[in-house]
């Protein structure tokens, strides 16, 4: 999914690095979703200035967020470690390139995380027309 | 140095990509683990990894990565090579270890796409 993604937000015209790190927490959110959800939903609103990405699932939840985000912490399955993921660097990866990063979750009902990534290209652009709504 | 003579110092055998050898290649990471991959690969460098299965072809497609070098003579999976010639990216199989991989290409000018972690 996160390959389509990319492939849109392209032809958007969004700079490479938005587009790399809008299409990095996609993915990440991707992977959390089918490690540890029955069902989830990432939504996305794209224009000219930023990348919003919403990560929603009904899965296990997690117990301490505080935990889950240090780097090296996981839970994840000996299927999902097979195949590259589960080292304990999702929810970070998902920070680090994020440029507002949301999470809630509840133990037993799901997560829901809320990124969004900028546009930087703009905030070097101080005559745009959105720089004040946006920047200020 | 191109991808064909990435082939040749790894007297590696091109599985994906074979009209894609002309790419020029100055960095490159190399790691088992894909969130690592994730986490500090950068852009347009070579991933060499053991790993062969579709997600490798994924994350290398998230961050343009320029091609894969599966090394200690792993072969990918069918999946993986549909995947790979679905989004243009090229795949080699060398013999060598990852160790060995790594310093043959560092040896011939190939440097890490980071150095080290933190304070970048």
């Amino acid at each position: 999914m996160s390959s389509e993604i990319k492939v849109i937000l392209k032809e958007i015209g969004l700079p490479k690095d938005t587009v790399r790190r809008a299409a990095i927490v996609c993915y990440e959110s991707e992977i959390n979703i089918v490690s540890y959800a029955k069902k989830g939903q990432i939504v996305l609103h794209a224009d000219d200035r930023s990348v919003e990405i919403e990560a929603k699932d009904e899965g296990t939840g997690i117990p301490d967020i505080e935990l889950a985000m240090k780097e090296g912490y996981s839970t994840a399955t000996a299927q999902v470690r097979e195949m590259g993921f589960g080292a304990g660097m999702g929810l970070s990866n998902m920070k680090r390139y994020a440029d507002d990063f949301f999470i809630s979750s509840e133990v037993g009902v799901g997560t829901y995380v809320k990124m969004v990534v900028f546009n930087l290209d703009l905030k070097l652009h101080p005559d745009h027309p959105q720089w004040v709504e946006t920047y200020t | 140095m191109t991808l064909n003579d990435v082939k040749d110092i790894l007297e590696a055998e091109v599985i994906v990509g074979r009209d894609q050898l002309g790419k020029e290649i100055k960095t490159a990471f190399s790691a088992d683990l894909m969130s690592d991959v994730l986490a500090f690969a950068k852009t347009e460098s070579l991933l060499l990894t053991g790993l062969t299965n579709p997600q490798v072809v994924r994350t290398a497609d998230i961050l343009d990565i320029s091609a894969i070098i599966m090394v200690r003579g792993k072969k990918p999976s069918e999946e993986t090579v549909k995947l790979a010639e679905q989004l243009k990216i090229p795949i080699l199989s060398t013999k060598y270890i990852l160790f060995e991989t790594s310093g043959r290409l560092h040896r011939n000018g190939i440097v890490g796409c980071i150095e080290k972690v933190g304070g970048e």
